[in-house]
């Protein structure tokens, strides 16, 4: 009995997890099926994604230290990165703007003459 | 400064970048609508999720307490202001000619 209740409790720890990782499959299957190539441009991603992220996780940080959010210790893996930001938080915003890149090359994949106007042409 | 405050001035902030420094504005295209109307429904699924299994909890002092699928309003701003950024970075690196295609 003792050691079902440690193993619920060790599922539970990944409830913030299940969401990145349902995002991660969510977007992802974008990459493969409509070859969107934005894993490829890996480099133009980063460039696009960590200074924004950089952003948010300072706002992030403010905003832990302040005590507007908190997080269930029961629910997040309990790593924690710089400023006690959970990893699930720095993943989010690494996971979260890859899927709206991924989003956004999917669509004009499927539609390319929505492209017109990219890059201002 | 509270959720409310910060949410509206990042909304402000990415959608003033967005119009009048990138030369190339995503809120004028078909593509970005499109792409945030696919996105929308899964923010609100996700926040639903993080929120009403109270994952992340906020303070009633920092919100101004009006919630959509459990989320409190000022997420849909946040999100709205992370997409657009990131998309208007990718944007303008393609602009740039950094791995256009």
């Amino acid at each position: 009995m003792k050691a079902r209740v440690c193993k619920n409790a060790d599922m539970k720890q990944w409830s913030y997890m299940a969401m990145l990782i349902f995002t991660l499959c969510g977007s992802g299957w974008l990459e493969i099926v409509l070859k969107t190539g934005v894993l490829r441009r890996a480099k133009r991603a980063a460039l696009s994604i960590l200074p924004i992220s950089t952003l948010f996780l300072i706002w992030d940080g403010y905003a832990i230290a302040q005590g507007h959010w908190f997080f269930d210790r029961t629910q997040i893996l309990g790593i924690y990165g710089p400023f006690a930001i959970p990893i699930e938080e720095y993943l989010f915003f690494i996971v979260v703007p890859l899927a709206a890149i991924l989003t956004l090359e999917g669509v004009t994949t499927v539609k390319p003459h929505w492209r017109k106007g990219e890059f201002g042409e | 400064m509270i959720y409310s405050d910060i949410a509206i001035a990042a909304f402000a902030t990415a959608v003033m970048v967005d119009l009048f420094l990138f030369r190339n504005s995503m809120l004028t295209r078909t593509a970005f609508w499109t792409s945030y109307a696919i996105i929308l429904p899964f923010q609100l699924l996700t926040n639903w999720w993080l929120t009403s299994r109270n994952i992340v909890m906020y303070n009633p002092s920092a919100i101004i307490g009006i919630r959509i699928c459990s989320a409190p309003i000022e997420d849909l701003l946040f999100g709205f202001a992370l997409v657009l950024s990131v998309m208007g970075m990718w944007e303008f690196w393609g602009r740039r000619g950094v791995q256009r295609h």
